[in-house]
């Protein structure tokens, strides 16, 4: 599609999906350990951080990396301020719920919840809230969050495993994400997108494919499934439709028993569905090699870049 | 945790879901008890989690007291699928003129709720749902809004109930919706849902799910959890706050992540392929901020299944440090000594990679070895397993 040369030229210094390096992130929950602990890791690989949000501690200013850092008690305030266009939640699961709504209210854009064990209901009611308010993305909950390596990271993904490239990567999972990152550290990364492994997450495989897919500097896809639900399956129909881009799959879990939880609340497989098997075989059928390792993952999807 | 059957009629009651006189007993003496107390013919039901005991003989009708000690003792010990039947439920019996069905359920795929609802319930309810699904009204609910008495009679409608039990069904969805919200489930199902000869609408059968995630705001749910059937290694590990499943091979495995342990525990059973299929032992997820005490409570767990016969300690350190990790598997088998007698293979990468894999190689133990790659590693520990 033909646009004017300005116009490419200022996206071409944005490129990167959900986040860049001008997105300007608050903290809920930055004064609690695990806060404190990933605003100081988000700082130095280079995000935004412009503030911080703790219910009761109004006012106060931390001073985190060298860089002080308001607090406010509500994330309308927090915006109102700093300008902020992101937050990420730190907040244990019992407040999880309210810390989201507090950012929904407030119609932030990109709201990232790193908070495991938020119970379901919970969960569905506050994306059924934001999905009515429409002013919000959400990712996770139960997730690492998002980087897109040199320009902003949200969330707990080490900075340091590999730099800016050209692969886009979406996955259920945090530690293999990292893995998966490891693997192809020599070509580099638009954005790694952890979507988290709970049975209800704000954004889904299918939203990133999408941005992937309308991302011109990602020039591939990696896919990193697990068992349980049908996300892949529904995932692999939206790739035949839509993606024209080469995508490889991985898929954890091909010897996981029936009916056990494996760590994440979404990973169970029950009766026939949401094997692992069940999802390779949509993906291969929708056009997707996908690997039985992640180290065969990712020699697939170099080989597909070698041409 | 999924419910037994007696345990989901009880939460029905607390909540207001017509249920019929029941009781739990695992002696025949008991379920004879409780049938003097119901009174009249009861049914005497298998309580395990699994489908289809009906079809099994799990479920009998008995004419009066002494005949349903005969019953229970008949039932209590059958084996039904795998599972072994400990306690029956003794409710009492009612004619039946109609089975319906009604479940609430979370949706995973619509991030959201949905209440499905059939006049044709019973045992063939999923034959339905497959062959006719027409016959089974499903609508989706706001989790915001719930299930008033006005939604409640809308879905009952769209489910094709007949006229004289539409609100008597749309009564019971109501309480229904009470259960799943206030116990912070993920199914309430009932199947089925009877009109009885004398009219009355009644849950008969229930399954309920409960979601382990919001057990901090039910501190009663720790009462309904099935000790008898929880494996020892696991209940172990649940003290010490560890992610654990055993399962049925001799490669024990340790990681950080719930997807990077699934992806070894593939990676052993595919290595495992060519060492006379060795399979992995369990899945152990020590978590995103894996301490050294962690590990070493993990090493500990995994070294006294007497079927491990190799571990693999896989850690890709992200939070998770790696010289913490080495660290961890010092100090636990400094702890253990001599009764560490199984080789332990373990790959580190990540974050202080350099300094964790100083420090195995510095303590230098016997049992520890190291390799750089996840799949040379898994390879490694399945050999070893094999011999």
């Amino acid at each position: 599609m033909a646009q004017p040369q300005k116009l490419q030229n200022w996206r071409r210094s944005n490129m990167a999906i959900f986040l860049n390096e001008n997105t300007k992130v608050i903290v809920q929950g930055m004064t609690g350990s695990e806060g404190t602990k990933h605003t100081r890791r988000m700082i130095a690989s280079g995000t935004k951080i412009v503030g911080g949000v703790t219910p009761g501690k109004g006012g106060q200013v931390v001073e985190i990396e060298g860089i002080s850092l308001p607090v406010f008690n509500t994330v309308a305030e927090a915006v109102a301020a700093t300008g902020a266009n992101a937050s990420v939640i730190f907040v244990p699961p019992k407040f999880a719920k309210s810390a989201v709504v507090d950012a929904i209210d407030a119609h932030v854009p990109l709201i990232v919840v790193i908070t495991e064990g938020i119970p379901v209901h919970d969960t569905a009611s506050f994306f059924a809230y934001a999905q009515k308010i429409g002013k919000s993305r959400i990712i996770g909950p139960n997730c690492p969050g998002l980087i897109s390596p040199g320009k902003s990271n949200i969330g707990i993904t080490p900075a340091d495993i590999t730099g800016a490239g050209k692969i886009g990567l979406v996955s259920k999972s945090g530690t293999l994400t990292y893995q998966m990152m490891y693997e192809l550290r020599d070509i580099g990364f638009t954005t790694a997108v952890g979507i988290g492994g709970d049975p209800v997450i704000g954004t889904t495989h299918i939203d990133c494919l999408k941005a992937f897919q309308d991302d011109p500097d990602t020039e591939a896809i990696v896919m990193i499934g697990e068992i349980g639900g049908d996300a892949e399956e529904r995932a692999a129909a939206f790739i035949k439709e839509y993606v024209t881009k080469p995508v490889v799959g991985y898929v954890a879990g091909f010897t996981a028993p029936e009916g056990k939880t494996m760590g994440h609340a979404g990973a169970i497989v029950s009766g026939s569905s949401g094997t692992a098997e069940a999802k390779k075989v949509a993906l291969e059928a929708a056009g997707v090699q996908v690997g039985k390792t992640p180290s065969e993952t990712a020699t697939l999807l170099r080989s597909i870049l070698q041409g | 945790m999924d419910l037994f059957e007696y345990q989901a009629r009880d939460l029905f009651e607390a909540n207001g879901v017509p249920v019929l006189a029941g009781a739990v007993a695992t002696t025949p003496e008991e379920a004879q008890r409780a049938a003097e107390k119901i009174g009249g013919k009861v049914v005497v039901k298998a309580q395990v989690k699994i489908g289809g005991r009906g079809k099994a003989g799990g479920v009998k009708l008995a004419e009066n007291p002494a005949d349903t000690f005969e019953k229970a003792k008949a039932i209590l010990g059958m084996d039904i699928k795998g599972h072994t039947v400990h306690k029956v439920m003794i409710a009492a019996a009612a004619p039946i003129e109609s089975e319906y069905y009604l479940a609430i359920l979370l949706d995973r795929a619509a991030r959201s709720f949905l209440v499905m609802a059939s006049v044709s319930g019973g045992m063939d309810i999923e034959e339905v749902a497959h062959k006719t699904p027409e016959k089974l009204a499903k609508v989706h609910i706001d989790p915001n809004d719930g299930i008033s008495q006005e939604k409640a009679l809308d879905i009952v409608r769209k489910g094709g109930f007949p006229s004289d039990v539409e609100k008597g069904v749309a009564e019971v969805l109501v309480t229904l919706w009470k259960t799943f919200q206030s116990s912070d489930a993920t199914l309430v199902e009932v199947n089925p849902l009877v009109k009885t000869a004398d009219g009355r609408i009644i849950a008969l059968d229930g399954k309920v799910t409960l979601d382990d995630n919001a057990a901090f705001r039910h501190p009663d749910h720790e009462a309904l959890i099935d000790h008898a059937a929880t494996n020892p290694l696991e209940a172990l590990a649940k003290e010490k706050d560890l992610n654990y499943v055993k399962l049925d091979g001799e490669v024990g495995v340790i990681g950080n992540g719930a997807g990077l342990v699934m992806s070894t525990l593939d990676v052993v059973a595919y290595a495992g392929e060519k060492f006379g299929g060795v399979k992995p032992a369990n899945f152990l997820d020590i978590g995103g901020g894996a301490s050294a005490q962690v590990m070493a409570d993990g090493l500990s767990i995994i070294l006294g299944d007497p079927a491990v016969k190799s571990v693999f300690v896989n850690v890709f350190g992200g939070i998770t440090a790696c010289d913490a990790v080495a660290n961890g598997i010092v100090q636990a088998l400094t702890m253990l000594g001599d009764k560490a007698t199984k080789p332990i293979v373990v790959r580190l990468d990540g974050n202080n990679v350099l300094e964790g894999r100083r420090i195995l190689n510095e303590a230098n133990h016997p049992l520890v070895q190291q390799l750089d790659t996840m799949d040379g590693a898994a390879a490694k520990a399945a050999e070893l397993a094999a011999k």
